[in-house]
């Protein structure tokens, strides 16, 4: 459970990097060495987030990317084994991030046991709400994973405090109203927000949805003590695979018929490494704001 | 007495069915809108213009019409119909709209957002947008766009936009994602009017609450017609809003069956169908714990149904509550017994009814071939909407030829 904490206190002054990428997408090779890239670019904390069918707390992007890997035969247990190859390439903290009804056909108790033996260290659950969160926690506490909850600026000084209480790993500010996607400007909350939060925890206190330039990480990390980017570094991605002949049709675009997944479609290890070049390069550029 | 009127708890659950899986984002709304619909609707102010709108707008009451001749045809039970598809806009959607509206001004929203199926929550909520001076947004899958074209201009002559859905399946289950996508971005200023029974506490409640009269008229006008209850009420469920509004008057009288028709589209034995109950497992959509078509996994599965309307992969919270306590029965109907019901009562009562209707007409059909009512059995069928919507889509079903009529 300490990992997550260590790590971002480890950054010192600097801000800590936490991307958000999807897994299984395009493949789940490719997203492994899409995750190695990042950590190598500089992440201290990566979110694995795990395709949904309906995904509600997200936008287009990120929905076109879950798309993408579910069409590309992604299931559960692939997340864990994903997580379990990660974590013997880094010793950086492992966050999984998921809708709660997959979480729950799988079992609370049997989701954190199989998360925490593939290495884990955090749980993010966007539909989950503090009132609701009661038997998750308690199954995620006992296996030593972090529920880490959001706050968002509708939440209230109540909210937040009570939300802060339960809080485990780091608590995560959502920097505007919305679902995820980038934006021009940042609520002018959010500051407020994360003063408000560190007023409740001892915990880092991260800020995302919407981060979408190097300009906006390193204002972030001005007061905040990790900065997440999930959509931004996923447009990249999505740009990347466009280029990718052949692919354009099967692995790009949020519309078309979700539910009957195609066959998976192998792209080529060199493909695969421009994408990894893409992805990374972008995800250094953003680790280089926090200073 | 057991007193299932005492649900949902408050928690938001009826029995472990229910709650508020949502964004943080949208929970100081959701707890503010439960706070606002209790002060209100006990307000003797707010219930007095909600009863004149209802009376003079939406055309209630309904009329409770006893089916003569589709009851001479069956050879055994009286059946009623309750004839919600002579409000305002031709369907029940209009009661809630009509309430939620009233929510939204007296909260100072000046902008409501809906989602929609089959178009008629959509049209129902354009209306009452332009009736009380509202920007609207309706979104709308692209597939049921197309399915009911006709609804998507009535809805844009009324004014409101309507946004396609074009993600997942591009139906009313995407509708519904897109519509909770947008509110997380404009809680500020904008009411989500929900059309069913569904979503996150407290929708379940409201939708149920402002559709009540359906099954409240029904009560007191089958005690003036017949002096005793009805034997069975049966109404069909996508979300289960008209069913809810029918059922819920009669939970604490045990005598009278409670029946929903779900959509069992090709058979519930293919994967073509909407049979939330009979096919799924519990699970969360939209925001509440119910029944859902899922994988083993828990990614949500495609429904399908004949009707747009029914086109859903879940079902309102209280149904799941209902069916797990057995105080109401799910029954599957297909696509074609839907047909056969739909023709049936158009030909006998020149009353065209929804195709999502039409599946409660149906079991009616099925429960007297299979023994379920005798002769002098009462049986209330609510028909939730008129047909005119679905004719086209008939029409080039049939290509134009009607069966067993002349061409």
């Amino acid at each position: 459970m300490e990992r997550i904490e260590r790590v971002i206190r480890g950054c010192g002054k600097r801000a800590a990097f936490i991307p958000f990428l999807n897994a299984g997408d395009p493949t789940l090779e490719a997203s492994f060495e899409l995750f190695r890239g990042v950590l190598a670019a500089g992440a201290d904390v990566v979110e694995i987030g795990l395709p949904y069918s309906d995904p509600l707390a997200d936008g287009p992007v990120i929905q076109a990317s879950a798309l993408r890997s579910l069409r590309a035969g992604f299931s559960l247990p692939k997340a864990f084994d994903l997580t379990r190859q990660l974590r013997d390439v880094t010793d950086k903290a492992l966050v999984l991030f998921t809708y709660v009804n997959p979480l729950l056909q799988y079992g609370p108790d049997r989701f954190f046991r199989d998360a925490a033996a593939a290495g884990a260290d955090g749980a993010i659950v966007p539909d989950l709400p503090f009132e609701e969160s009661g038997p998750v926690r308690q199954a995620a506490d006992r296996h030593g994973v972090a529920l880490i909850p959001l706050v968002t600026p509708t939440s209230g000084r109540d909210r937040i405090a009570r939300i802060c209480e339960a809080a485990r790993g780091f608590v995560y500010c959502v920097s505007s109203l919305g679902v995820t996607g980038e934006r021009a400007l940042l609520s002018e909350r959010v500051r407020e927000m994360v003063a408000e939060a560190r007023s409740h925890t001892r915990l880092p206190v991260a800020v995302g949805f919407g981060v979408s330039t190097p300009a906006q990480a390193a204002d972030i990390a001005g007061y905040a003590d990790g900065v997440i980017v999930g959509s931004a570094l996923i447009r990249r991605l999505e740009d990347a695979l466009a280029a990718v002949p052949g692919a354009t049709r099967v692995l790009t675009g949020a519309s078309g018929d979700a539910g009957m997944p195609l066959a998976d479609q192998p792209v080529a290890a060199a493909e695969v490494s421009r994408l990894v070049t893409v992805v990374a390069g972008f995800a250094r550029e953003l680790n280089d704001a926090l200073v | 007495m057991a007193g299932f009127q005492q649900y949902p708890d408050e928690h938001g659950r009826f029995g472990p069915f229910g709650g508020r899986y949502v964004p943080e984002t949208l929970m100081s709304a959701l707890l503010q809108l439960e706070a606002d619909f209790r002060r209100l609707t006990q307000d003797p102010g707010f219930q007095a213009q909600l009863r004149a709108y209802l009376e003079h707008y939406a055309g209630r009451p309904t009329p409770l019409y006893y089916a003569e001749r589709l009851s001479r045809e069956l050879g055994g039970p009286k059946v009623y119909l309750k004839r919600e598809d002579l409000n305002h806009t031709g369907a029940h959607k209009i009661n809630n709209c009509i309430g939620q509206a009233l929510l939204a001004v007296h909260t100072g929203k000046r902008r409501v957002i809906a989602e929609t199926g089959a178009g008629q929550h959509g049209v129902a909520t354009a209306t009452v947008a332009a009736r009380f001076g509202l920007e609207c947004t309706v979104f709308m899958g692209e597939e049921d766009m197309r399915r009911q074209a006709l609804n998507v201009f009535r809805m844009r002559m009324l004014g409101a936009e309507v946004v396609p859905a074009s993600s997942g399946t591009r139906t009313l289950k995407d509708a519904t994602n897109e519509a909770i996508r947008h509110w997380v971005e404009h809680v500020d200023d904008t009411y989500y009017i929900i059309g069913s029974v569904v979503g996150p506490h407290p929708y379940p409640t409201i939708v149920r609450d402002f559709q009540r009269v359906i099954g409240d008229e029904t009560k007191a006008q089958i005690m003036e017609r017949e002096g005793r209850l009805p034997d069975a009420v049966v109404a069909c469920v996508g979300g289960g809003s008209n069913a809810m509004g029918m059922f819920y008057p009669f939970v604490n009288d045990e005598s009278v069956r409670l029946i929903g028709t779900e959509a069992a589209g090709e058979g519930v034995e293919t994967e073509r169908h909407a049979a939330s109950i009979n096919r799924g497992r519990p699970g969360v959509l939209h925001g509440a714990l119910t029944y859902l078509l899922q994988d083993e996994y828990g990614q949500v599965t495609p429904a399908h149904s004949i009707s747009a309307g029914l086109d859903y992969p879940g079902i309102g919270p209280e149904h799941a509550w209902l069916h797990q306590t057995g105080r109401a029965t799910y029954v599957p109907v297909t696509d074609r017994e839907a047909l056969d019901a739909f023709f049936l009562l158009t030909r006998l009562e020149g009353i065209i009814p929804a195709l999502e209707s039409a599946h409660a007409v149906a079991h009616v059909v099925k429960m007297v071939e299979q023994g379920e009512l005798k002769s002098g059995d009462i049986v209330v069928v609510c028909l939730s909407g008129r047909g005119d919507k679905d004719v086209e889509q008939i029409a080039a079903m049939t290509e134009g030829g009607v069966p067993g009529g002349a061409h």
